[in-house]
Order: structure tokens, then sequence, then C-alpha cells
């Protein structure tokens, strides 16, 4: 077993599994807020006001290529976490930072196709549909910009002070974040663009 | 020793849920290509949606490691109440539309709809 686990106090132990339920218990709060807008999108999503459908805007190879990076990222960031709960220093700054280059390149992608959807005049402001798809995937959007700001934040932490208790335990949290952003893109991406395109 | 982390995950339960992910995402990306020029019934949004819900069910638990955390009971408490609120919301939300998507068409489009739908 580890050394920072080793040197802990009962009372953290208790603090932290605290924390981490509580952590638990936004994240399931946070998806409730992910069904309302997907159940908007739901019901928008045909209400296209003669303007183009998910079935002319969509691009399936982008859509899978953006789904692989973050599912990659989920992977790295579940590493990473590994090698913080052993201690290894070197191999945390490695994972996290791989997971932060891997989701910089997913956020980067999916601002790529709103700028690309907006300069070809099908922006939010367009239809019901439109509305919908850009408040539900610039949601997650935000969410994954957040996490990326909270990484890059813990990975200087993690280089300034190193692997304390603190430290794993602020890593468990981003950790859980990442695989819960990553499970919502699931979502995004059957719902919105596979059946977007399937469905006529 | 006690667990500090909300999971015992192993490397060995990470590469497995990255492995299933990938071919369950794989999975629904070619049945959505070969769907393509046909049009979409029922039966193939059911599949879709299935996958995703698989997915999401081996990511909690490989990823995320439900069930073996520190509280593991009030975790899972947590999660079933917020899966029948989202239920509640989603279900609740699209039934309701769609009755009144129904009900509130104009005469001329609700022929037209039961020409379409109900052959009438």
């Amino acid at each position: 077993m580890s050394q920072a686990l080793e040197i802990e106090e009962p009372n953290q132990v208790a603090s932290d599994s605290k924390t981490i339920f509580g952590f638990w218990v936004y994240i399931m709060t946070d998806c409730v807020l992910f069904a309302s807008l997907f159940a908007t999108y739901a019901v928008l999503h045909n209400n296209t006001f003669g303007g183009p459908s998910g079935r002319q805007l969509f691009s399936l190879p982008f859509v899978l290529t953006e789904t692989l990076i973050l599912l990659t990222s989920s992977f790295s960031c579940g590493l990473g976490l590994l090698a913080a709960h052993k201690g290894e220093k070197a191999k945390v700054m490695a994972w996290f930072g791989l997971t932060f280059l891997l989701g910089l390149a997913f956020l980067t992608l999916e601002l790529t196709e709103f700028k690309h959807l907006v300069s070809q005049g099908d922006s939010w402001r367009e239809s019901g549909f439109l509305s919908a798809f850009f408040t539900l995937v610039g949601t997650h959007g935000l969410h994954i910009a957040t996490g990326l700001c909270w990484m890059s934040v813990m990975i200087f932490q993690v280089s300034r002070r190193g692997l304390v208790a603190a430290n794993v335990r602020r890593l468990t949290l981003l950790s859980m974040f990442w695989h819960f952003l990553d499970i919502i893109w699931i979502f995004i991406f059957t719902i919105v663009y596979l059946l977007g395109v399937v469905q006529p | 020793m006690k667990q500090t982390n909300p999971s015992d995950v192993t490397f060995r339960s990470y590469a497995i849920g990255f492995v299933l992910s990938i071919a369950l995402t794989v999975e629904a990306y070619v049945i959505a290509l070969n769907h393509l020029a046909g049009s979409a019934g029922w039966a193939l949004v059911l599949a879709l949606v299935g996958l995703a819900l698989t997915q999401m069910v081996i990511q909690l638990i490989f990823f995320l490691g439900l069930g073996r955390g520190p509280r593991p009971k009030l975790d899972l408490i947590v999660f079933f109440f917020m899966i029948v609120v989202v239920s509640i919301l989603v279900l609740g939300s699209l039934w309701i539309m769609y009755n009144l998507n129904y009900r509130m068409t104009s005469p001329s489009q609700i022929n037209n709809y039961l020409h379409l739908q109900d052959g009438i």
C-alpha cells in the first residue's frame, strides 16, 4: 500500500470519505441538469423551422473522433489516479498531462464544430432544434472547460507540493468528474448525433 | 488497511472498461452507418439507446467503481434516486409534449397525421 495512505489519520480517512460522498451527490444532481437539457432537446429536435436538421449538419466521422478522444482521456485520467494512490508523482504528472491535452483537443474540436455551424448561418437563433442543440452540447463543453481549468490547477499543485493527502483526495474528485463527463458524452453522441443522423 | 479512495479500481478494471467502451461505441457507430439510407424504426432507436445505457453501466462500474467506494450503499441509494428523478423528468416531458403536439394540431394537419400514422 502506498505511503500517502499509511500516514493518514483515521479522522482524515473519515472526512475524505465524506467529501467523496458529497461530490458524488453533486454529480448526481448534475445528471438531473443534463437530463432536463436532454428532455428539452428530445422535445425540440424536430422543430427545425424550415432550417437544416441534424442529418444535414452532423458529420459522423468527426463526432466519432471526438468520442474516442474523450474516452481515451477518461482512461488516462483513471491511470493517473491509480498512480496517485501508489504515490508515483512523475506518472501522475504524465497521465494527467496527457488527459489535459486530450481534453483540450476535444474542446477544440467541439468549438470548431460550433464555429463552423455559426459561420454557415446555423446558429442557435435559427430554430428550436439548434437552440436545444447548442444549449445541451455547449453545457457539456462548459463542464469540460471547467474540468480543464481544475486539472491545470491540480497539475500545478502536485508539481509544487507533491502527492500529499489533500492532493490525492482532490485528484480522486477530479477523476470522478472527468469520468462523469465522459458518460454524459456517450448520451450526446448517441441521442444527438447518431439518432439525429439516422432519423429523417 | 482501510481504503480511502472511492475505488479499489485497478489497472485491469480500467483496461476492461476502456476496451468494452470502445467496442460499444464502434458498434453503435457501425449500426448507425448501416441505417443511414433506410428509415429509422423504433427498434433502431431502442438498440442505440440500449448500447449507450450499457456503456454507461460499464463505465460506472469499471471507471467510477460504483458500489465499491467508501460508502457503497449511500452511493447506490443516491444513484438510484437520480435514476428515478431523471426517468420522471425525461419520460414525463416527452409524454406530455407529444400528447400536446397531438392535441394541438389543426384539423387539416390532424387528417394528414391520422392518414399517415393510423391509416385512416
